[in-house]
């Protein structure tokens, strides 16, 4: 079995993640609820006549995609693998609305060609003529995790030997107006830097797309090795030390072998107790991190975790404002990344410094 | 027939999203298909769908949209011919 290596990032969040020669250098504060991606330059990146058609979603994981491929110095791929949990809200929206609006009459084909959850896997094959494996995930908030778990078993199993993996997901207004309706959504506007201090339910929703080369060939300038990932629909809340113990224990590691712990909290007060559990419990004598007061909750907000993962990897450097506790290791080598989402979809993902 | 073909470059560039185009750089003469404003067959679909919308015109035949759509005074000729509203 060959290991995978994660050979290059590609990030666009609500943060300059675009800029590869970057690590959050400069924090974009907010104080709101909904925070939208910045927003690279997409003509730099698309021509005008084949971005016209494309909703922000779809420039979004195009644009991540070929900064991933770039740095990777690759022209194209074995596969394209993608995980959204929700796909192209902005263009379903769109169509659902005229449906309605024009009595089910007069449907144009745009707006219905762009909704399908793989468009932004079929964009990114078109643009590079890629006709291998071409696969979308829509698991919820393991949709990036699955995807990875799917480029990790073919690439281990030498299937292929570079594999275009990322998680991609948009704002729409309307779906938002209705998670804020339900609670999904804070009532209040929070804070960057007091994500966690907010103690009431829901979370701040945002949007972006992180895709990463992925191969069974390491290179000078890989980022960090996959060495496990594991994902779970439905735990008790008091299992989740177990689990992560069982999942370590499976990788022959303990609680010790890892340096950094990168949690995904979101702030919600009823659901952040899985995380608490763990930062509080096993794991406090861990130095911890945590990442979504800077780029928001979505379905593959995970993905952006393990962008922040194989950053702080690669560079040995950990940016200040992710530090959740003041322990700090001497090195990092081993990181174990842990999400979930409204108390389901767990996951657990383990890398390596290479 | 200036208004309509005002309201035609209109409706082109914002229904069809013509991104770094204005109505003032569409010429009532330019091919809209193709090598001129670089429409495609996704476009003839939209602009079929306009046609029974907005003038109450039904293509039938796709294949005779390639005609109806050359240029923007054959479309404002085609529309004010047979337009129903």
């Amino acid at each position: 079995m060959r290991a995978v290596y994660i050979n290059s990032v590609g990030s666009i969040s609500s943060q300059k993640t675009f800029d590869n020669s970057q690590f959050l250098d400069e924090i974009v504060s907010y104080e709101d609820n909904i925070i939208l991606a910045v927003d690279p330059n997409y003509k730099d990146y698309i021509a005008p006549a084949n971005s016209r058609r494309m909703a922000k979603g779809i420039k979004m994981g195009v644009v991540a995609s070929k900064i991933a491929l770039k740095e990777a110095n690759l022209d194209n791929v074995d596969a394209i693998i993608t995980g959204t949990g929700m796909g192209c809200l902005k263009d379903s929206k769109k169509f659902l609305s005229a449906i309605i609006d024009n009595d089910e009459q007069f449907l144009t084909p745009t707006s219905f060609i762009q909704s399908t959850h793989n468009t932004v896997g079929g964009q990114i094959a078109l643009g590079l003529k890629c006709k291998g494996y071409n696969f979308t995930y829509v698991h919820a908030s393991v949709s990036f995790e699955s995807a990875v778990l799917d480029a990790k078993l073919m690439l281990e199993n030498n299937e292929a030997s570079s594999v275009l993996v990322g998680g991609v997901d948009e704002i729409e207004e309307y779906t938002c107006t209705l998670h804020k309706l339900i609670n999904h959504i804070k009532e209040e506007k929070v804070n960057t830097t007091d994500l966690l201090g907010s103690k009431t339910k829901g979370a701040v929703f945002s949007e972006g797309a992180n895709f990463f080369v992925l191969s069974n060939i390491k290179q000078d300038s890989s980022y960090a090795q996959i060495v496990a990932i594991s994902t779970y629909n439905t735990i008790k809340s008091t299992n989740i030390t177990d689990l992560a113990g069982t999942f370590l224990k499976e990788n022959d590691l303990d609680i010790e072998a890892i340096d950094l712990l990168v949690l995904g909290n979101n702030g919600d007060v009823t659901y952040d107790s899985f995380y608490n559990e763990l930062s509080c419990g096993v794991f406090n004598k861990t130095q911890q991190v945590y990442y979504k007061h800077l780029c928001g909750e979505f379905n593959t907000a995970s993905s952006f975790g393990v962008w922040l993962a194989s950053k702080i990897l690669k560079t040995q450097k950990l940016p200040e404002v992710t530090k959740l506790n003041d322990i700090r290791a001497s090195n990092y080598n081993t990181i174990l990344l842990y999400n979930q989402y409204r108390g389901e979809n767990h996951s657990f993902t383990l890398l390596r410094k290479c | 027939m200036d208004t309509l073909k005002q309201e035609l470059k209109e409706n082109i560039v914002e229904q069809l999203n013509l991104e770094d185009i204005s109505v003032d750089d569409i010429d009532d003469n330019d091919i809209l298909f193709g090598e001129g404003l670089g429409l495609d067959s996704i476009d003839a679909l939209e602009l079929i769908v306009m046609l029974d919308k907005n003038y109450g015109i039904k293509l039938t035949d796709p294949k005779e949209g390639r005609a109806i759509f050359e240029s923007i005074n054959v479309m404002a000729k085609y529309i004010s011919e047979n337009r129903t509203k």
